[in-house]
């Protein structure tokens, strides 16, 4: 259920690469030409990256978004991990920054920008996180990655790369501002010895 | 593995960041529309107060019910232990009722550390302040405190309080303030200076990690907190000093010697304040007294703290001590 297996077990098992550099970097300008035409020049238009890896793709989205409208668009955090349905099954996780853009939300439409959709549980808490923060006029999810086995009624809006997995398949995605480089690896989980 | 907080002596450099940092996010949900957070749903808290406390009271109890826990507020005064009940009998009632966490303030040092050993209960046990022995939410709120004013609130982040300098004036005697923010402090790296007449000195403090001064305007040029504390009548016996003025005159801080503190330099102070005897009022409504933040920033340390002992499968808190050296 966790998507972020940590990069040591993706690589033990020969990950090997589905998207790389280059790939990711047309994948987003794809989804912000998307985001574009669907919020019809997305004037009202607010990214909240989930962190980690969610909030620099979310950065990453603003960055093509203004180049295309000419206009900034403003970027935000969602950390949900006070918000997640398995707090009880873990010790306690640090938590990471939530930063709301200085207009707020209420009226805005809002992307949740995540870079692997997987259970839809992440995305869950990230709803319930928004509820305490502000009233969107509309919220939209983009993903790097859609791996399916949804556990929940949720379904992406903009999808970067549809990737069918199996339950014993990891995806670990690298981005350079966390790991040094660009790319998104399948692996196969060890098994359990 | 422990899951109590009962000094501050038992958190490691690590933890003791940890929660500082936790507490950061924390604060931030005070500024938001709906100051809550679902976290502690379900769980049920009780604070045990056999000690008067305001401050310390609703200050845990606004974080509670800002992590959505059910609050529970037993005051020893007008309760059974009015009537003769035990520690161990309210405990066990306690753990019949199915607490999940007990905050405890005791008038005798070391209640907590029993609750939290004798296997009378379950829950988690956290410390607010037991006699003259410990209050670790106080030194982690005040070391927050510091970290926030001296570094910054973002470029505080994962940084201990490494060379910053700390006084503590007072009545270091009495003053379980003292004794956590010592230790704390020590272990974030800080240098602590303690500042009292002899008499208010404790026996055996050359074990401490401190150093320990009678000369208040030697040490206010070298440093970068000063932390004031209260004279505790109502735990003083004895005559410790001739008189309240003269004592303020060589103890007190008057605008006149935060002026001979660096620029940077903050006045802290736990609360209650008595005006005109540990501080003057002319420097406690100063914008370099942090006192007002110190108390905005206890919800936000006892926030962390819970969340840490309570939010998961396990606490997220190792302890150095805590368990009975067998």
């Amino acid at each position: 259920m966790d998507k972020h297996d940590s990069p040591a077990t993706a690589q033990a098992s020969d990950a090997r690469p589905v998207l790389e550099g280059p790939d990711i970097a047309r994948v987003l300008t794809r989804i912000a030409h998307e985001i574009v035409e669907r919020a019809k020049g997305a004037d009202d238009v607010v990214l909240l990256g989930i962190p980690t890896r969610g909030v620099f793709l979310a950065r990453r989205l603003a960055v093509k978004l203004a180049q295309i409208t000419e206009r900034t668009v403003p970027v935000g955090s969602l950390d949900i991990t006070m918000y997640r349905d398995d707090l009880r099954m873990h010790p306690p996780r640090a938590l990471a920054r939530t930063e709301i853009p200085g207009d707020g939300l209420d009226g805005k439409l809002v992307v949740l920008v995540d870079d692997v959709l997987f259970s839809g549980r992440t995305i869950r808490a990230a709803l319930d996180a928004l509820n305490d923060i502000g009233r969107p006029r509309a919220v939209q999810l983009a993903v790097l990655v859609d791996r399916g086995h949804r556990e929940l009624p949720i379904r992406a809006d903009y999808v970067g790369k549809n990737l069918p997995t199996s339950l014993r398949e990891t995806v670990k995605v690298q981005l350079a501002e966390e790991d040094g480089r660009d790319t998104v690896l399948l692996g196969v989980k060890p098994t359990d010895q | 593995m422990q899951r109590h907080l009962i000094s501050a002596a038992d958190l490691t450099r690590d933890d003791a960041v940890l929660i500082l940092d936790t507490a950061e996010e924390m604060a931030r949900v005070a500024d938001r529309p709906i100051k809550k957070l679902p976290t502690l749903r379900g769980r049920t808290v009780c604070n045990l107060f056999f000690e008067d406390s305001t401050r310390t009271r609703i200050s845990f109890e606004a974080a509670e019910k800002r992590l959505s826990a059910d609050v529970i507020n037993f005051a020893a005064k007008g309760s059974s232990v009015s009537k003769g009940e035990s520690l161990k009998d309210t405990a066990q009632t306690l753990e019949a009722m199915g607490v999940d966490a007990v905050v405890i303030r005791h008038s005798a040092s070391g209640a907590p550390y029993r609750l939290a050993n004798s296997g009378w209960i379950d829950a988690p046990v956290i410390n607010a302040g037991d006699g003259t022995h410990q209050h670790p939410t106080q030194a982690l709120l005040d070391a927050f405190t510091m970290r926030r004013r001296l570094i910054g609130r973002d470029a505080g982040l994962g940084k201990d309080l490494a060379g910053k300098r700390v006084t503590v004036v007072g009545d270091v005697l009495h003053s379980r303030v003292a004794r956590s923010n010592v230790d704390l402090l020590h272990t974030l790296g800080a240098e602590v200076t303690l500042v009292a007449p002899p008499t208010l000195v404790p026996v055996g403090v050359e074990t401490w990690p401190c150093e320990v001064s009678y000369d208040l305007d030697a040490v206010l040029p070298k440093s970068d907190a000063v932390m004031m504390l209260r004279v505790q009548r109502e735990r003083m016996n004895a005559a410790f000093f001739p008189t309240e003025r003269e004592y303020s005159r060589r103890y007190g801080l008057d605008g006149e010697r935060m002026a001979r503190m660096p620029e940077h330099a903050i006045v802290m102070h736990p609360g209650p304040m008595v005006r005109g005897m540990e501080i003057t009022a002319e420097v406690a409504d100063s914008d370099r007294c942090t006192v007002v933040e110190q108390v905005a920033n206890g919800v936000s340390i006892r926030m962390a703290v819970l969340y840490l002992l309570l939010g998961g499968n396990e606490p997220a808190v190792t302890h150095a001590r805590t368990t009975e050296e067998k």
